[in-house]
């Protein structure tokens, strides 16, 4: 009965990650990370420069394999997994001139690792349309991509992921770079990619604060090690200061959260307050 | 045919070494756009460049051995895209560019002075022969042609990911470093069937030129890839043309139209971009 009910448990999980362990160049980025994350749930992986975050993805896309444990994606290994993580890059800069439109750069989430070219066909161009319409990126379907703003980039990167209907959608530090409209517009598309559409997301960012009125749970990176919780649960002096090794505190202001850390004036940093 | 001799100076279509010429400018304008295609959305322009240069170490190496040019084309410019390749990491392709084709290019003048190549073979070889262009070089272009279509028709949507979102295409299962390999190598059959008709100094030019003209006037990817075709077609034809009226050289022709149609791009830009302006404040 017991082991039925693990049975059940792990196939619910869309992510899950046990006793992960990753060593880079003889030095431990990631160690004991374990995490079980449910279809529809938005987890904010947070922590500064260095931390572990984009190893952390790039294992569970695969393109980095763990020294122990295991990442199972909707109870499969990851490299039999590819079609059900949707990805959104870090970092997209496309050429002013790039001749490639939103619906190209869209279309290529829906059939771009197949081989050939595609001659359109009404379904496809509907579905395309459909997963522009999805991130509100209609009226710049037909716009050269290198002409849009980092907002309706982002969005069109959302599209890319959300078009091949997948499970999970991991998102790299999708609001660097934006103003603070477009990341609040960006949050909230996520969001509700996460609880309208039940997609599980894993989004890596740096500063928690944009995040605290979608996130359901955060994974707070320090030092290679995590702590797994709900933002109250995990964003509190005690517990940081645990991750972290020295003393840190945590100061609510006007509903942000600032987590400042050190007690002389050389190791004061404030790692969550920029942005 | 009676419009034509009159329009046209006599034997530019009717002459076989002319017949050889338009049917090899053909392909090796429309092999070269294809390509030319992704060299310019992967911005491997330095590597377009590198790659028929490097193989006119391998058209004096087969002087000098007394093969078949077209032979040793294609060995020369296959080895320095796989050199290239295999020695770049993913951020500097440009040092190990360098290092090939300055590595080819030694071989090269060794080459020359070994074979005792005299100066027009020397000369045909840079700035290419395309009157001088024989009923074999046609077919081995005809088979280049098909190869590079059949792997730019093959390859289209992966190579188009790899191109443009390149972390987003390695996430999702397309193998990167294979791509780039793959494109490498129909860099290298482009490289192979162009030497011979522009020469290895201006089959850049052929390649880089229409697609980057193509990509101001084409917005999407599909139009864009057309259009540069075109206008590589439309370039080797009127230079054909002008070289067979005039005596001055092919590659003169092809530079200069190519380079016309590149600007003309950056003015259709320009003006659009004024045009998106003004909507905006409307």
């Amino acid at each position: 009965m017991s082991s039925l009910n693990a049975e059940l448990e792990r196939e619910d999980a869309v992510l899950e990650l046990s006793g992960l362990r990753v060593r880079l160049g003889g030095r431990a980025v990631l160690q004991d990370i374990d995490l079980r994350v449910r279809p529809g749930e938005f987890v904010g992986v947070i922590g500064a420069n260095g931390a572990g975050k984009t190893t952390l993805l790039k294992v569970i896309l695969g393109l980095v394999r763990p020294d122990e444990g295991q990442v199972r994606i909707a109870g499969r290994d990851v490299r039999d997994a590819r079609s059900l993580v949707g990805y959104v890059p870090q970092s997209f800069s496309p050429d002013p001139d790039l001749p490639l439109r939103a619906r190209d750069l869209v279309a290529l989430g829906l059939d771009g690792a197949r081989w050939g070219f595609s001659l359109g066909g009404r379904q496809r161009r509907g579905r395309i349309d459909e997963a522009l319409s999805w991130v509100d990126a209609e009226r710049y379907a037909d716009q050269p991509i290198g002409r849009l703003s980092g907002g309706e980039l982002q969005r069109l990167l959302v599209a890319q992921a959300l078009i091949a209907q997948p499970r999970m959608v991991l998102l790299d530090e999708p609001l660097a770079n934006l103003d603070l409209r477009s990341q609040d517009d960006v949050v909230d598309l996520v969001g509700r990619v996460a609880h309208e559409r039940g997609v599980t997301v894993v989004l890596v960012t740096h500063d928690m604060n944009p995040l605290l009125p979608v996130m359901d749970r955060i994974l707070y990176l320090a030092r290679g090690q995590a702590a797994l919780g709900t933002v109250d649960e995990v964003v509190r002096g005690d517990v940081l200061s645990q991750l972290y090794g020295h003393h840190v505190d945590v100061v609510r202001v006007h509903g942000r959260i600032l987590v400042v850390g050190g007690t002389d004036s050389e190791s004061l940093t404030c790692s969550t307050c920029d942005g | 045919m009676g419009i034509l001799e009159t329009l046209f100076p006599p034997g530019l279509f009717s002459a076989s070494f002319m017949q050889n010429a338009w049917i090899a400018g053909t392909a090796v304008a429309v092999l070269s756009a294809c390509v030319g295609f992704f060299v310019v959305l992967r911005g491997a322009s330095f590597a377009a460049h590198a790659v028929p240069r490097a193989s006119f170490a391998g058209a004096a190496g087969a002087v000098l051995a007394g093969g078949d040019t077209l032979v040793g084309l294609a060995i020369f410019s296959v080895l320095s895209s796989l050199g290239i390749a295999a020695l770049s990491s993913r951020r500097d392709q440009g040092q190990t560019t360098a290092l090939v084709l300055m590595a080819a290019l030694g071989l090269g003048s060794l080459f020359l002075t070994l074979g005792g190549a005299y100066a027009p073979e020397v000369y045909a070889l840079l700035f290419g022969q395309i009157v001088g262009i024989s009923q074999g070089d046609v077919l081995g272009i005809l088979a280049l042609l098909l190869l590079t279509l059949l792997g730019t028709a093959l390859l289209y949507r992966p190579l188009l990911w790899t191109s443009v979102a390149p972390d987003v295409a390695e996430a999702r299962g397309v193998p990167r470093r294979r791509m780039e390999i793959l494109f490498l190598l129909l860099l290298a059959l482009a490289a192979t069937a162009a030497v011979p008709v522009v020469g290895a100094l201006l089959s850049f030019s052929l390649m880089v030129g229409p697609a980057a003209a193509a990509a101001y006037f084409g917005r999407s990817p599909g139009r864009s890839l057309a259009i540069a075709v075109l206008i590589g077609v439309f370039s080797i034809w009127f230079s054909l043309i002008f070289a067979y009226d005039t005596g001055l050289p092919v590659g003169f022709f092809v530079a200069a139209v190519t380079a016309v149609f590149y600007g003309l791009g950056r003015l259709w830009a320009w003006l659009w971009e004024i045009e998106r302006g003004l909507q905006r404040a409307a």
